[in-house]
């Protein structure tokens, strides 16, 4: 399946070799969505999702262009290939909306997530919570005689790993930022 | 050029700049400052309705016969709040519409004052863009905007929500200038895709045009190149309600109006066709039936200037995105330099079949005896008006689908009807709209008795500024079109769907101070239109007609295209559970 990259008043034409297959498999898609830095935007992306009826499996947002005014947006969704275009469709009609990439299909990207763990107990589960933690690469940013708590980077997948393995070691809470995605290469 | 002024002037400064020559509104606490402004100048008409609904429809009516967008200024709170539907039902049928709402100061918002909502929040889903401003210095900026949104690619409504201590306020005012906007949407298609889509012409042996209002929206140019191209090709043309009027109903190539309640020979011919050219129409759910058995043997083409209209319900095989106008003199230019060919000797096997399918004649009736049938006022309605200026809309439901289907539209931007909302009290304010746009021409506002009292405060309206609009009202004592589904659909058990307690209309036009005519038999009724024609003012023609009629031909929930209704024998056991959860 190729992609659908709405960039508005661009003479490129790159959805018109928008073939989906209409599948009813349920992918899961990247979107990278950047949008003017104004009022009520991230309220039109999430109205949009919630009044059409489709899935966010995480969203993360902030600014990232002081000078023009452009936040980016990072939308981890899900759907068949055909609900996938018309997501990417109907961003690409937001007024605000600059661009939207779909970095499941323009080539590789690297999807990146902090999280922070509490994890309280004593004795061997503390010192095999460190232990994980170590293999990991998780930091432990507080400490007290009976709890961590750890801050982790990485894939979705890593976190969600690291997070089978505290919860019998005594997982209390839990905090992501959700998925920041970029595309690989130049 | 830039000048010092307050807000409230630099909206009136850029109403003006917009070429607006009128605005439809109601005043309210949170707008004064505006008002003050309209009062103290000419350039602009202020048109007093008397509901904030009735604005936004009569705005509608103003944008779809004049190709310009409609103005619409109220009140914050329940002046934005009545606004919502109109909002709602410009979306879908994408008209071009303007709304100006009150706020309360910025220093308020948020604290639960008098007449407060949360605008821009509550309309967010039903405008193409909208924007709440907060210092006057970006006021002017972000109106110049709202005309640009509201106009470019996909028309649509947009709102613009001023706080009123930014109306006060005094700031820089900048001059309309060429958009410097990033929403700058795609007009010209992408020539290797309309090639594509000439090469498909040449070869059809079947082919169809099915066409909506993208090719009105576009303006007159994108009719007059339709023209051309069914003239040039000999293609059939069928189009959506919303399409009417583009290609001329007298043209040879008419099939006439397709879709749930759309013409037999239409609908065979969508059903059968090996090309579908679908120009500026989006495979809405009344137009496609059941969609695993929509035209199942054809190549389909789209020709659409919204992105996400492609492929959001039926896949194509040939997607262009670009404006209408733009692509049909691109494809025309296209066609004829590839040497103009067409299949004619299966051209001519179509046309064969085609004219089979008409010889049904789906719209036949028979008038008998002493009660009017809905079909024949409106025959005799259009036998009457046909060569006048005329301006006609509709409000929602049978009698709708009747003058859809037995009025004839010669021209673009002729015909204001609520599709894809389908909202009842629509067409009474949008014949205001349009009769401020053409104070000359013949308004007709074909009704239901039922949808007519739904906005029929707007009376006082059309008294006030002597627009001369003629309510005909098809009055069956019912909510026909909902009777008819229960009577399909719901055992005929007519829950609620009479209307009873029915004011006395020609006592009602005349409490306003204008003229009714009660017209209940069939013998009288040309004289009673052409009294309703010849009086120079509004008009509520009260026409008692049948009361059980159903609107055929129609396609059955669930149902395909070649699986038509034709009349009442057909109707037995046709819709089966599946069919009857869509509405």
């Amino acid at each position: 399946m190729s992609a659908l990259k709405i960039k508005k008043g661009a003479t490129s034409h790159s959805a018109y070799n928008l073939r989906p297959n209409f599948s009813d498999v349920i992918e899961r898609h990247t979107l990278a969505v950047l949008v003017e830095n104004e009022p009520g935007v991230l309220a039109r992306v999430i109205g949009l999702f919630s009044g059409r009826g489709y899935n966010i499996d995480s969203l993360t947002v902030a600014e990232v262009d002081h000078t023009g005014h452009l936040s980016r947006i990072t939308i981890v969704t899900s759907g068949t290939p055909q609900v996938i275009e018309q997501i990417k469709a109907q961003l690409g009609r937001i007024v605000p909306v600059h661009d939207v990439h779909d970095l499941t299909v323009e080539g590789k990207c690297v999807e990146r997530e902090l999280a922070m763990f509490k994890v309280t107990g004593k004795g061997e589960h503390r010192v095999e919570a460190l232990r994980l933690a170590d293999i990991f690469r998780a930091n432990v940013v507080d400490s007290t005689l009976e709890s961590f708590v750890f801050e982790i980077t990485g894939a979705p997948e890593k976190i969600d790993a690291f997070a089978d393995l505290m919860r019998p070691l005594g997982l209390t809470e839990v905090a992501r930022t959700g998925v920041a995605a970029l595309s690989r290469g130049d | 050029m830039t000048r010092q002024m307050t807000g409230a002037k630099m909206i009136v400064q850029a109403l003006i700049d917009q070429g607006v020559d009128t605005v439809f509104g109601y005043p309210g606490g949170a707008v004064l400052p505006i008002y003050d402004e309209v009062f103290q100048q000419n350039s602009i008409k202020h048109v007093l309705v008397r509901h904030e609904q009735g604005a936004v429809h009569a705005a509608e009516g103003y944008a779809r016969s004049t190709g310009k967008p409609g103005v619409v200024l109220v009140t914050s709170g329940p002046g934005a709040t009545n606004a919502v539907t109109g909002l709602t039902d410009a979306l879908l049928d994408s008209i071009p519409i303007v709304v100006l709402t009150g706020q309360v100061p910025t220093f308020m918002i948020g604290s639960d004052a008098f007449q407060e909502a949360d605008t821009v929040g509550i309309t967010r889903p039903c405008t193409k863009h909208n924007w709440l401003v907060k210092e006057t210095d970006k006021l002017s900026g972000v109106l110049h905007e709202a005309f640009h949104v509201a106009t470019s690619g996909r028309p649509g409504p947009v709102l613009v929500d001023i706080p009123k201590d930014v109306q006060f306020a005094t700031g820089t005012y900048e001059a309309r200038k060429p958009s410097t906007s990033h929403y700058q949407p795609q007009v010209k298609g992408d020539l290797e895709a309309i090639t594509e889509l000439a090469a498909a012409i040449e070869k059809a042996k079947r082919p169809v045009f099915y066409t909506g209002g993208g090719v009105i929206n576009s303006g007159p140019g994108a009719s007059q190149l339709l023209r051309e191209l069914v003239e040039a090709t000999g293609f059939p043309i069928t189009s959506t309600l919303m399409g009417l009027g583009a290609y001329p109903a007298s043209g040879e190539k008419w099939l006439g109006m397709l879709g749930m309640h759309g013409l037999y020979e239409a609908n065979m011919a969508m059903h059968g066709c090996d090309l579908m050219i679908n120009i500026g129409a989006r495979f809405d759910d009344r137009i496609t039936g059941v969609i695993d058995a929509f035209s199942p043997k054809s190549k389909k083409a789209h020709i659409d200037i919204d992105p996400s209209s492609i492929n959001k319900v039926i896949r194509v095989d040939i997607p262009i995105m670009g404006d209408v106008g733009h692509v049909l003199e691109d494809l025309l230019k296209i066609w004829k330099s590839r040497g103009r060919k067409t299949n004619g000797e299966a051209l001519a096997k179509w046309w064969q079949q085609i004219n089979e399918w008409r010889s049904v004649d789906c719209l036949k009736f028979k008038q008998t005896g002493k009660t009017i049938k809905p079909q024949y006022a409106l025959q005799r309605l259009e036998a009457l008006t046909k060569d006048h200026d005329r301006y006609i809309c509709t409000e929602v439901g049978q009698h709708q689908m009747w003058a859809a289907q037995y009025l004839n539209f010669e021209d673009p931007n002729r015909w204001m009807t609520s599709g894809g909302l389908g909202t009842m009290g629509y067409g009474f304010p949008a014949s205001i709209g349009v009769q401020m746009a053409h104070p000359d021409a013949l308004v007709i506002n074909v009704a239901g008795e039922a949808s007519w009292l739904m906005n029929m405060q707007e009376m006082g309206t059309a008294m006030q500024y002597n627009l001369p609009v003629k309510q005909f009202i098809l009055n069956n004592e019912r909510l026909g079109m909902v009777r008819q589904w229960q009577e399909l659909l719901h055992g005929e058990r007519y829950s609620h769907s009479w209307s009873e307690s029915l004011p006395d209309f020609v006592k009602l036009a005349e409490a306003f101070g204008a003229k009714g005519i009660l017209c209940k038999d069939p013998a009288d009724l040309d004289d009673a239109i052409m009294e309703m024609l010849n009086h120079d003012g509004p008009v509520i023609f009260d026409c008692l007609v049948e009361k059980h009629e159903n609107c055929f031909p129609m396609i059955p929930s669930g149902k395909a295209h070649n699986e038509m209704l034709l009349g009442e024998a057909d109707t037995q056991g046709v819709i089966d559970a599946k069919g009857s959860v869509l509405v």
